[in-house]
């Protein structure tokens, strides 16, 4: 993303200003931000469900501007939403893996080997003709995201996936997102507002007010407490905890997860 | 007793029968602030709709002041406005054309007097700290997503509730979002002494807000107690597929590792002197 801009029609203040951004293939990114600075509108624009008002946005050097290229960013990009329910159309879960790829006019015998390998890859193996509605959030949140595994994306845009799971299912979509980055090679930009999530990327971008105001490696972003309160964002309570023991005289490294922290205490 | 749950069973008619409830028996007294936590499916959203009579049970008796609800002579409007509930992302409901309209909405329903609802509005608005004059007339559509929550919670304590249910109140919220719900339910709760209900998969929140924690699995009540309580029951909560709060997390594998903590410290200021205390006696210099 070059000088991106993106404004609503209906309001002033553009919900993006200036965003220079270069993600590469197999990296994990994270997005964190308060409500309102963007990283929605920042999500969409990466497979073409908005333009931007001004700048450049090319995936895999394919301008999005380009009405031409508009499908196969859509392919290379796929997009998964907080609410289960409502990316879940069908009736018996293998025919909802299967919806993108019947649109695309793919053999039968082709959309059989995709389904259940994205089923696998999500381990959803044996739900395939399960109903999405009698599965928990993390299972559904997982089926949708074999719908867009089948695919075939290089990269998954994931808007706070696992807002409305409880922590079995939180747990369920990171590992399977872990598990598809490092094994499978698929790139992962991760919005969330769970900072010990965000804390497992290889990189985390700040977005405040229509800006990137932040990026690096979490051990670096989730060290600068200060700057995060002050645009309403939060750090893990494992780093919170070291900060106030550091406080308190006690001299502890920089740390990130309740592990590490575990670990340097004892 | 405020309320009282007495031997419910609830039963989801679908294409085969689900127990969503399992002779469950309960009592919430005035003032109490109660944590609810289970995973998907364990029953909790069920439990807090037969409270104010959206709906009834299978079996057993929902009783509110010592009626039962679940008889056909109760007036359930009025249960209604005595248990105000905030469902999961209610923001959704939002309709009306400006906020104050929106809010206003259930006091206009009681036929209250102008003055009386204007006012009720207003306080509201400030209980959610949205400033009344600046926000009364914009759209709530074009609000952002945690003040739309935050209206559509105005629009429940404009009611003037002595129960608030909350399901899943911060699912979404940013973490200065998130802080604020957890201010708000602290001053309803030990300034207005509101008794509260409080779904949430977040054990921070509920650590720091409870005084009872009850957890849910398979229909059943199966933990109890006060937030210490609930939450030494550590290999139970994990067979649940529940998280400990972080805090706790981390005082358990120090003391696992030798530390002499204890373990039902749930703020971060307290867990740090705790540990510092320990680390000093191991290494007194």
């Amino acid at each position: 993303m070059r000088r991106v801009k993106y404004r609503y029609r209906n309001l002033d203040e553009p919900a993006l200003k200036n965003i220079n951004l270069s993600i590469e293939a197999g990296d994990f990114v994270a997005i964190i931000g308060s409500n309102g600075s963007g990283k929605s509108t920042l999500a969409k624009l990466l497979n073409v469900l908005l333009l931007p008002t001004e700048g450049e946005i090319t995936v895999d050097n394919l301008n999005v501007n380009n009405e031409d290229h508009t499908w196969e960013i859509r392919q290379k990009v796929g997009m998964v939403f907080q609410n289960p329910d409502n990316q879940l159309v069908a009736t018996m879960v293998e025919d909802d893996v299967a919806f993108g790829l019947e649109n695309l006019g793919i053999p039968g015998s082709e959309i059989r080997t995709r389904v259940d390998r994205a089923l696998k890859m999500v381990d959803m193996d044996g739900f395939q003709r399960s109903a999405p509605h009698k599965l928990s959030g993390g299972q559904k949140q997982r089926v949708a995201i074999a719908g867009v595994i089948a695919m075939e994306p290089d990269c998954i845009v994931l808007d706070e996936p696992t807002a409305m799971l409880d922590p079995q299912g939180r747990k369920e979509v990171m590992d399977t997102i872990s598990f598809l980055n490092r094994e499978k090679n698929i790139t992962i930009i991760y919005i969330t507002h769970f900072m010990e999530e965000a804390s497992k990327a290889d990189e985390v971008y700040v977005m405040h007010r229509g800006n990137i105001v932040k990026k690096g490696i979490p051990a670096k972003v989730f060290t600068d407490i200060e700057d995060l309160r002050k645009i309403n964002l939060s750090v893990p309570v494992a780093v919170k905890l070291a900060e106030n023991l550091r406080e308190k005289g006690l001299s502890v490294p920089e740390v990130l997860t309740v592990d590490g922290l575990v670990d340097c205490l004892c | 007793m405020l309320i009282s749950l007495k031997n419910i069973t609830h039963i989801y008619q679908q294409d085969k029968p689900v127990v969503a409830l399992d002779n469950i028996n309960l009592d919430i007294k005035k003032k109490e602030f109660i944590g609810l936590v289970g995973h998907t499916g364990s029953g909790k959203s069920t439990l807090v709709q037969l409270l104010n009579g959206l709906i009834k049970p299978t079996r057993g008796q929902v009783e509110i002041e010592n009626v039962d609800i679940t008889t056909g002579e109760v007036n359930l409007k009025k249960i209604r406005q005595k248990i105000g509930l905030v469902f999961q992302y209610p923001e959704h409901q939002l309709f009306e054309e400006t906020v104050y309209e929106d809010v206003a909405f259930g006091p206009r329903n009681l036929n209250l007097a102008p003055e009386e609802i204007r006012k009720r509005v207003k306080d509201s608005l400030g209980l959610v700290e949205m400033d009344f004059s600046k926000f009364k007339d914009r759209s709530p559509f074009n609000l952002s997503g945690g003040q739309q929550r935050r209206v559509a919670i105005a629009g429940v304590l404009a009611m003037n509730p002595q129960v608030l249910i909350l399901d899943e109140p911060s699912a979404g919220l940013d973490p200065r979002g998130r802080d604020q719900l957890i201010n708000l339910l602290y001053h309803l709760h030990h300034e207005l002494e509101m008794t509260i209900i409080l779904i949430s998969h977040r054990m921070e929140e509920i650590a720091r807000l409870a005084t009872r924690v009850i957890v849910m699995d398979h229909g059943k009540l199966v933990l109890n107690g006060t937030p210490a309580e609930v939450f030494a029951q550590r290999e139970k909560l994990q067979q649940l597929a529940l998280d400990l709060p972080q805090i706790t997390e981390i005082l358990y594998r120090l003391k696992k590792k030798g530390f002499n903590v204890r373990t039902d410290i749930f703020s971060i200021s307290g867990a740090a002197r705790e540990i510092l205390n320990e680390i000093r006696r191991k290494n007194p210099c």
